[in-house]
């Protein structure tokens, strides 16, 4: 079986390495359909996200169509066929965070980033997207960025947060 | 067996019934939507929802089991109210643009909007997609029309196995398709149009060629020739309002004599030419494998007719395809013979042919753009209509379809005889094909009763038949004793499970028949709809109805194709027959 170690191994791997390691973890999976949703799960954490190539080389593997595992992949929203940026941004708009203000700061996410909810700037150092509840109703409106979170935040307060990073 | 009450009437019925079902049994309908008997029963639409006494929320009726006891309501205030708007919300997302919309009064949405007396659209709003993609010679997708009933995502995936059609993303933002990034004419689509077929609403049709047909019609330069295959008869009188089964062979004639077609040939007049070449080519593959082992005959040969069949195989089974057998389908030998022999024999410069295929199918479409079917820079066919696309020509053209008097074929292309109407229907390239074969082998004729291979009709997904050879003719004297096996199916997941036998190397066959829709030709994705066993099934016997009716049932006896032989082709297999009746084939890949 796969490891996690291996898999945080992969910062340091070519692309080629990648696949080798996907294919084993295919093989791992028995190549089964019923477990497309964990090898998309573990192509995700190798290549940080799922482009066509890959799911062109699950699809092959697995004997599925391509149509088939872009079907189960754009179903959920955790996956992503776009690349991450260096800093992933999340706004929550759970209902705490909603009726506190969520919606006006992915306003301000967006106009200031220049992108939409799921997708990375040009320079590949932001990605937006939005979240449902993390459980942090307390700190309404949360917002996390690369898993920190940060507490009532308002559009204000946006381009110092996103200028310290930088 | 369980007892229920629907709509305060007792009743009956058996454990595992579902509330539709058991509702329609005792004549209690019940409005639906994407519901297909047997095929298709997911409840994935909601409109026949019913009120089931004691349960919180409506339920499914075609996907919710009879109980019990259950108390059901199909036509309470509740169940009618939450009918409308679940109707409403559907239309809000639907352009309501029916009068261009080429579905306009054959439209299932409209059917069902009048059906539950819808007379308002209290919601509007956004609208979540709009993908149109031409990039198929064969289909068109409009996803703007799509109303995500996921029928023909059924059909794609659990009948014919290709896992094309599925939906994507979710909620408001799903569509229905190959992946994103995929275009129809670039994928593994085999464009047999069973998804055109099932589709309730415009986004999902055949790739129009009447246009151009017309276009070739007007144009004074142009000698245009039609061709029919043995399908289309057996349901353009749908079209027309004809009792279903019921053959318009000779009204179909006249119809395309009268839109102005120089010269009407017959598809089956090709269909008995393929019985010749492909019967000529099987015993050729038996004989060496007998015979001469050296030779590496590739058995069991598989037939070659079906163009949607022919894609999925080399997608799937690329190091297979010497299973197929070489020859074209009917439709390209007669337009490869239109343009050579017909041409030669009148005069004509073949340049100045047009030659239009009607068939039942819309792989066809694509079928006449590889590249293996053109002949000296010119397409063997030009454009195929579908049975749908020529019922529409004839009312466009103010022909009056009921009240035309019975015409004939042209000559010399358009005789044929019982052997080639049969290749509409499945079981019937493999009948035909024996019909000719045995008597080849032995000198007798194929000892059936009324030469009909009774397991090798209907509509099983695998149908299987042994043939024994007893004192056969003495240059097979090989073959005494032998027992051929043949295997026939229609519908792609049947031909994978074929296929997979022999790629594991344990087929017991020596010859199968594969017909890329289910049924066969008679339910092809260009066909009229709907389409459903039943209407199969009197489709089916209005050909065999056709097969019966004519004097002369095998192809070896067909006259014209013995003259054509003689003054043109030679002998089966010769040389002129490989150069224009037989085809090679293209290795894909999987995705």
């Amino acid at each position: 079986m796969i490891t996690k170690d291996e898999v945080c191994k992969v910062q340091t791997m070519t692309e080629a390495e990648k696949y080798v390691l996907l294919k084993d973890v295919i093989i791992d999976y028995e190549k089964k359909e019923s477990n497309l949703i964990q090898v998309l799960h573990m192509a995700q954490a190798i290549f940080g996200y799922v482009p066509a190539e890959v799911q062109h080389f699950i699809a092959d593997q697995m004997d599925l169509s391509v149509s088939k595992v872009n079907s189960v992949l754009t179903f959920y929203s955790f996956f992503s066929t776009q690349p991450k940026g260096k800093y992933s941004v999340s706004i929550c708009l759970g209902t705490a965070c909603y009726v506190r203000g969520g919606k006006e700061v992915l306003n301000k996410l967006k106009s200031v980033l220049g992108i939409d909810v799921g997708a990375t700037t040009d320079d590949k150092v932001f990605s937006l997207s939005v979240m449902r509840c993390i459980g942090a109703c307390g700190l309404a409106p949360a917002m996390t960025i690369n898993n920190k979170v940060y507490k009532q935040v308002n559009p204000n307060k946006i381009q110092r947060i996103l200028g310290m990073l930088k | 067996m369980i007892n229920l009450t629907i709509n305060n009437k007792a009743i009956q019925v058996e454990e595992g019934t579902t509330i539709f079902e058991a509702a329609k049994h005792h004549n209690i309908l019940i409005p639906h939507f994407c519901y297909m008997e047997n095929v298709h029963q997911i409840g994935s639409c909601r409109i026949c929802v019913v009120e089931v006494e004691g349960g919180r929320n409506l339920m499914a009726s075609c996907a919710t089991a009879v109980k019990e006891g259950m108390i059901v309501h199909t036509n309470s205030e509740r169940v009618r109210n939450v009918r409308k708007v679940i109707y409403e919300l559907m239309l809000s997302d639907h352009p309501k643009e029916c009068l261009s919309c080429w579905r306009n009064q054959n439209c299932e949405l409209q059917d069902l909007g009048n059906l539950i007396q819808i007379s308002e659209f209290r919601y509007e709003g956004a609208k979540s997609k709009d993908i149109i993609d031409t990039s198929s010679p064969s289909i068109v997708r409009d996803s703007s029309k799509c109303i995500l009933c996921r029928r023909c995502v059924t059909i794609c995936n659990e009948i014919q196995g290709v896992g094309l059609m599925n939906p994507h993303h979710r909620g408001f933002s799903t569509f229905i398709g190959p992946s994103e990034d995929e275009l129809l004419g670039e994928s593994v689509c085999t464009n047999c149009g069973q998804c055109v077929l099932v589709c309730p609403v415009g986004a999902l049709k055949e790739k129009d060629s009447t246009a151009i047909t017309w276009e070739a019609l007007y144009d004074k330069s142009k000698t245009v020739i039609v061709q029919t295959a043995p399908a289309v008869r057996a349901a353009l009188g749908e079209v027309f309002g004809y009792e279903l089964g019921t053959l318009v062979t000779g009204k179909m004639a006249s119809a395309l004599h009268e839109l102005g077609f120089n010269y009407v040939f017959d598809t089956n007049f090709a269909a008995d030419l393929t019985i010749m070449e492909e019967g000529s080519e099987f015993l050729e593959r038996v004989k060496n494998a007998f015979t001469a082992p050296e030779k590496d005959a590739v058995l069991p040969m598989i037939t070659s007719c079906s163009p949607g069949w022919i894609k999925f195989m080399e997608h799937r089974y690329p190091d297979q395809l010497s299973h197929l057998s070489s020859c074209k389908s009917p439709h390209m030998m007669l337009g490869a013979l239109t343009k050579t022999y017909f041409a030669e024999k009148m005069n004509i410069d073949p340049a100045n042919i047009f030659v239009v295929s009607v068939m039942p199918c819309t792989a066809k479409k694509f079928e006449i753009t590889r590249p293996e079917m053109f002949n000296n820079g010119l397409a063997d066919v030009d454009a195929v209509i579908t049975t749908r696309e020529l019922g529409r020509m004839i009312k466009d053209a103010g022909i009056d379809f009921r009240n035309l008097p019975d015409g004939e074929f042209d000559s010399p292309l358009g005789l044929s005889t019982g052997a080639a109407d049969i290749f509409g229907t499945t079981g019937g390239v493999m009948e035909a094909a024996l019909r000719t074969v045995y008597e080849l082998v032995t000198g007798r004729e194929f000892p059936a009763a009324n030469l009909h291979i009774v397991p090798l009709e209907g509509l099983d997904r695998i149908k299987t038949a042994d043939i024994k050879i007893e004192n056969p003719l003495e240059a097979y004297s090989f073959l005494d004793g032998v027992t051929v096996k043949v295997a026939v199916t229609s519908g792609l997941k049947g031909a994978a499970i074929l296929l997979d036998e022999i790629k594991k190397g344990i087929s017991p066959y020596h010859f199968i028949e594969i017909m890329g829709c289910p049924g066969g030709c008679i339910s092809g994705g260009g066909q009229p709809r709907p389409v459903n066993d039943a209407i199969r099934t009197k489709r089916l016997e209005a050909i065999y109805r056709e097969d019966e009716g004519k004097i002369v049932r095998k192809s070896h006896e067909n006259q014209d194709i013995l003259l054509l032989y003689h003054d043109y082709l030679g002998v089966p297999l010769g040389h002129k027959s490989h150069e224009l009746l037989h085809t090679i084939y293209t290795r894909r890949s999987k995705n």
